[in-house]
C-alpha cells in the first residue's frame, strides 16, 4: 500500500471521530445548561462522559499507531468507562437520598424496589 | 496538528458552558455533576495538548488527573451524605 | 493462587505500558514491587472475585462493543431532545428485574444501565434496580431484557 494513502486514511478517520465525538461534546454541555433540573442534566453529562470522550480518545489513537503512547490512551478511556457511570450513579443516588425528584414524574415504582424503606414524599 | 487544536477548541468552548452550569447550581448536585464533567473535559484537554506540543508525557498527567478527578466527587459526594471523610456513624434516624 | 498470578501478571504488564524501559534493572524492580502489592493484596483478603474477575468469559471485549453501538444509539436520541427547541421530557423513575447471578454481574448491568445515555440507575435492592429514564423509549422493558440476557452470557464461565 501507499504509504500517502494510509496517511490520508488515518486522518480521515481521525476527522471523523472528532467531528462527532466534537459534536457530541458541545451538545452534552449544551444540555447541560438547558436541561431543566438535575436528574436530566445526569443525562447530558453521560453523553460527554461516555460517547464523547470515548470517541475523542479513539481518534487520537488512529494518529500514533502501535506505540506505547496508543496503549495510555486505551488506559485513559478503560479508566474513563469504568468510572464514568460510577461517578454519574454516585451522583443520581446522593440526590435521591437527598430527596430531591424529578420535574413531573409521569412514573414512579420506587416502592417497588424500596419496599418498607421507601420515603414518605415518593408513595404513590 | 490543526485538528487537534480545532478539538482543543471546541472542548474549551463546551468547559465554558459546563462552568456556566457550575455557577448557575442552583442545588449541589448540579455542582458536582459539572466539577465531574469537567475533569473529564480536562482530560480530554490535557491529551490534547500532548499532542500538539507533541510531548506523550501530557498523558501520564491526564490519566491521574483521571483517577483524581474520580476519587474527588465520590469524596465530595460522601462528606456531604455523612458530614465526615473517615469512618461513617449511622445515618441519623429521621431519614 | 491463580488469582494471585493473574492479579501479578496484570500488575506487571501496567508497569510495562506505563513505563516503556526495558533496562534489566527496572524490570527488576517492577516485578519485586508488583509482587509486594500482591502479598499485600493476599493479607488484606482482597484476592476475591470482586478484585481479580477471571471469572468474566473473555468475550467481554465483543459486549463492550455492542454496548458502544447501543449507546451511541441513545445517546443520539437525547441529543435530539436537547436541540430540539421547546424540551419535552417524560421523567419516570422505573423498576427493573435483575435475573444475573453474582455480584459481578449485578454491577456490569448497572453500569451498562448508567453508560446508556437516557438511562441511569439510582437505586439498588437484593435482584432490582431503580431506574431514572428521560423519556418513554429509554425505558422500554424490551431493551433491559435484552442488555440483562447479554450480561448473563459474559458473567461466568
Amino acid at each position: 500500500m501507499d504509504p500517502a494513502l494510509i496517511d490520508f486514511a488515518r486522518n480521515l478517520a481521525t476527522a471523523i471521530a472528532f467531528i462527532v465525538g466534537g459534536g457530541f461534546i458541545l451538545v452534552g454541555s449544551l444540555g447541560l445548561v438547558r436541561l431543566p433540573d438535575v436528574w436530566s442534566r445526569i443525562h447530558a453529562a453521560g453523553i460527554i462522559d461516555t460517547i464523547g470522550a470515548e470517541l475523542i480518545l479513539i481518534g487520537m489513537m488512529f494518529q500514533t499507531g502501535l506505540t506505547q503512547t496508543t496503549l495510555k490512551l486505551a488506559l485513559i478511556g478503560l479508566f474513563l468507562f469504568i468510572t464514568g457511570p460510577t461517578a454519574t450513579h454516585a451522583v443520581a443516588n446522593a440526590s435521591f437520598i437527598a430527596g430531591i425528584r424529578p420535574d413531573r414524574l409521569k412514573r414512579n415504582e420506587s416502592e417497588a424496589v424500596l419496599g418498607e424503606d421507601t420515603p414518605e414524599e415518593m408513595k404513590a | 496538528m490543526a485538528m487537534f487544536l480545532a478539538i482543543t477548541a471546541a472542548l474549551f468552548v463546551a468547559i465554558v458552558l459546563v462552568l456556566v452550569r457550575l455557577f448557575a447550581g442552583p442545588t449541589l448536585y448540579d455542582r458536582v455533576l459539572a466539577v465531574n464533567t469537567f475533569g473529564t473535559l480536562t482530560v480530554l484537554v490535557l491529551s490534547a495538548l500532548g499532542f500538539v506540543t507533541e510531548r506523550p508525557d501530557f498523558l501520564d498527567i491526564a490519566m491521574l488527573y483521571a483517577l483524581v478527578n474520580f476519587v474527588g466527587t465520590i469524596a465530595i459526594l460522601k462528606f456531604f451524605r455523612y458530614r465526615s471523610f473517615g469512618r461513617i456513624r449511622p445515618e441519623p434516624e429521621e431519614r | 493462587m491463580t488469582k494471585a498470578l493473574g492479579l501479578l501478571v496484570a500488575l506487571f504488564a501496567l508497569w510495562l505500558a506505563l513505563s516503556g524501559y526495558f533496562k534489566p534493572f527496572l524490570l527488576i524492580v517492577g516485578f519485586l514491587s508488583c509482587l509486594f502489592t500482591v502479598l499485600l493484596a493476599r493479607r488484606m483478603n482482597l484476592l476475591d472475585d470482586e478484585a481479580v474477575p477471571l471469572q468474566l468469559r473473555l468475550t467481554l471485549p465483543l459486549y463492550w462493543s455492542w454496548l458502544g453501538g447501543e449507546i451511541f444509539k441513545s445517546a443520539l436520541a437525547v441529543s435530539k431532545i436537547i436541540l430540539s427547541p421547546r424540551i419535552v421530557l417524560d421523567q419516570q423513575l422505573i423498576a427493573v428485574e435483575s435475573p444475573l447471578k453474582t455480584d459481578m454481574g449485578h454491577v456490569i448491568f448497572a453500569n451498562s444501565i448508567t453508560l446508556t445515555p437516557g438511562t441511569a440507575t439510582v437505586e439498588a435492592a437484593p435482584g432490582k434496580f431503580l431506574v431514572h429514564a428521560l423519556t418513554n423509549e429509554a425505558a422500554s422493558a424490551e431493551a433491559f431484557t435484552e442488555m440483562a440476557r447479554r450480561v448473563a452470557v459474559v458473567e461466568t464461565r
